[in-house]
């Protein structure tokens, strides 16, 4: 009998062997040394010897690390919601095909090409004491100016500003592809239905994209928990550490205080958490879609 | 609850072009009117434009007394079934049916009545907790008239519902329809390019072509009795036998008939006055030309072709001067292609159309 060639064989692995090479150079190699280096005390000049969990204990008893991870936790609790809705109303807004839509898809967009040096150079213009756009408003209001950068709280604000800001085209385009992909006549069969523009958005638009909001808000986790170079640019995770992200935390540890086993465990700690987080995500959303 | 429709001098442009020109039609309550014609002929457009999901270049649509081409397509009392059926994903079928009753805030007991109701004139009763995604496709296009038949509309709108369906399965909904139009008495306008369909289900069928209607009648008035050349070709299969006419004479029992391959045919059409033998074709139906027993003389014609059907076949066959002529024989005819065949005509059947297409009819009609 004759092969079908459908058959799976060994050989057509060939084709995915560039990608998993790859895949398992710059990503699953890394993962494991860096769970070995979080095991070990390490630094730069020597092996490292064995201390089983210890780097994790010195993480967990450490203020820093803990205020760190506080603001990351608040700063994603804020920042993805607002990347979600912020995008799926643009998208909502710009999904029709008209020359005027077409620009400002392009012009919201147009941030997620710039590096994070311009985007937090522009935040700077706007938010520095004295000269920035935010004093100049406020002056001209006659208010006293906030100092967004050096003031706790404000600071954490500015750096999530900046980063919806900036990481705003990527879930607006998600949305757009996912809005495009609802078949019009859903809509018509609705409009006969009698159904209220309210109506149509919450049980006709949103459950019909509801995997692209899923997507999106697991990409905007994973992301935003990451965050690094906007508070180091910005505010250099001050004042005080209130603006110091988990990310800023690692670096510190692990390339300034050259402590790589601590800071190999703190970046476990994040992997965890990011993974935790985009999978609580995911389950909840599947069961909500499931019902 | 069943209401008259009322189509009167409707136009539709997109910019400059014109898809739909000066259309005018009135369908009487409880009427199943088919809306039958070749893609792009404009039929789904007329629909839409009754439905409210195309607004109307030019014209009035009423619906009962109350003209409805100003009102958005919710308010206008009709129900529509797409092709696609359309239903909503991740609505159950039981939502999917009471979701247009839930947003006219009818009773809750009210819309389970007539959910239930519909599920069991539908039998999909079963079905009620499934999503679509669940269904096959005869049991979607149900759900899809289910969520029609609950709103208790004025009218029912098809855009062609059964296109999506395998060829059994189509037929069996045909019957269906036509079953469920007798027992709920509703008015019901079905776009289709099958003539089948057409055919089967239509009180009368509306026949458009190149943005008009070109004919409205009973089925068998536009098989019978075609207005135009367009309806004689479009309507039947095999098509109607076109051949053109050379000459014409006047006699008292009709029109005397040259034409390209038979030669003189007598035939019993009086034609209107100014009637010109230029441009114009004379039409004959397979089934109608009669065949000869052997050792009568009649028009000698060669089969080039045969297509057995079952109960008949169909002989593609050429005249002796090379002119193509397309015979229905008796099934159980042991014709082989390259037999020869004597061929003749009832003038009672043949039908003549001018230049322009128009059909002269036979006298008195």
């Amino acid at each position: 009998m004759a092969k079908t060639y459908r058959r799976s064989q060994w050989s057509h692995g060939l084709f995915i062997l560039p990608y998993l090479s790859a895949f398992a150079l710059l990503l699953v190699f890394p993962l494991f040394w860096g769970i070995w280096l979080s095991l070990h005390k390490v630094d730069l000049f020597g092996p490292g010897r064995f201390v089983g969990l210890a780097n994790y204990v010195r993480v967990f008893a450490d203020p820093v690390f803990l205020q760190a991870l506080r603001n990351t936790i608040v700063f994603v609790i804020v920042s993805v919601p607002s990347l979600v809705a912020l995008g799926l109303f643009l998208a909502l807004a710009l999904n029709r095909t008209t020359r005027a839509t077409s620009f400002f898809r392009g012009l919201f967009f147009s941030s997620s090409v710039l590096s994070v040096t311009i985007v937090t150079l522009i935040w700077r213009f706007v938010f520095i004491p004295g000269d920035g756009l935010m004093s100049v408003i406020f002056k001209h209001l006659g208010a006293e100016p906030i100092h967004f950068l050096s003031t706790s709280g404000w600071s954490l604000f500015s750096i999530g500003v900046a980063t919806v800001w900036w990481c705003l085209g990527l879930p607006m385009m998600l949305f757009l592809a996912a809005l495009q992909q609802i078949p019009a006549d859903l809509y018509e069969a609705a409009a006969l239905d009698n159904a209220s523009p309210w109506r149509v958005l919450t049980r006709i638009t949103l459950p019909s994209i509801a995997r692209t909001i899923m997507l999106v808000t697991i990409i905007q986790i994973v992301m935003q928990f990451q965050l690094f170079g906007q508070a180091q640019l910005m505010t250099n995770g001050g004042p005080n550490g209130t603006s110091r992200p988990l990310v800023m935390y690692i670096y510190e540890v692990g390339f300034v205080r050259w402590d790589i086993g601590k800071g190999a465990a703190a970046s476990q700690i994040l992997f965890l958490i990011i993974l935790c987080a985009a999978m609580a995500q995911y389950v909840v959303s599947t069961r909500k879609t499931e019902n | 609850m069943s209401a008259s429709i009322k189509i009167s001098n409707v136009t539709k442009h997109y910019g400059a072009l014109t898809v739909l020109d000066d259309i005018s039609l009135a369908i009487q309550p409880g009427e199943f009117v088919v809306f039958l014609g070749p893609s792009g002929c404009g039929k789904s457009t007329l629909l839409r434009m009754i439905a409210g999901l195309e607004d109307v270049s030019a014209g009035t649509i009423s619906v009962g007394d109350a003209r409805v081409d100003t009102l958005p397509p919710g308010q206008r009392g009709v129900a529509m079934v797409f092709q696609s059926y359309a239903l909503y994903p991740h609505m159950t079928v039981a939502q999917n049916m009471s979701f247009g009753l839930e947003n006219i805030k009818m009773p809750k007991e009210e819309i389970k009545r007539r959910v239930k109701a519909a599920a069991e004139t539908l039998e999909i009763g079963h079905l009620l907790e499934r999503k679509p995604q669940k269904l096959s496709g005869g049991q979607r296009q149900r759900v899809a008239i289910g969520r029609a038949i609950v709103k208790e509309p004025k009218a029912f709108l098809f855009d062609e519902p059964l296109s999506n369906l395998d060829a059994a399965l189509r037929g069996r909904t045909r019957l269906e329809l036509a079953q469920l139009h007798a027992r709920l008495g509703s008015t019901m306008i079905f776009v289709t390019h099958d003539q089948v369909e057409a055919m089967t289900l239509a009180d009368r069928i509306v026949i458009m072509h190149d943005r008009r209607i070109e004919q409205i009648g009973t089925p068998m008035e536009v098989y019978q009795k075609p207005a135009t050349r367009f309806v004689a070709s479009f309507i039947g299969s095999p098509a109607m036998n076109f051949l053109p006419v050379t000459a014409v004479q006047n006699n008292p029992g009709g029109l005397a008939v040259t034409t390209v391959g038979i030669g003189t045919l007598q035939t019993a059409i009086h034609p209107q006055a100014g009637f010109s033998p230029r441009g114009a074709t004379l039409g004959i139906r397979a089934e109608d030309i009669v065949v000869l027993p052997q050792g009568q003389t009649g028009t000698p014609l060669k089969a080039e072709v045969i297509e057995r059907l079952g109960d008949r076949s169909l002989v593609y066959g050429v005249l002796e001067d090379g002119t193509k002529l397309t015979v229905e024989v008796d099934g159980r005819s042991a014709l082989v292609i390259g037999d020869s065949l004597h061929i003749s005509f009832d003038p009672a059947t043949l039908h003549l159309f001018d230049e322009s297409g128009q059909a002269h009819r036979t006298g008195g009609d």
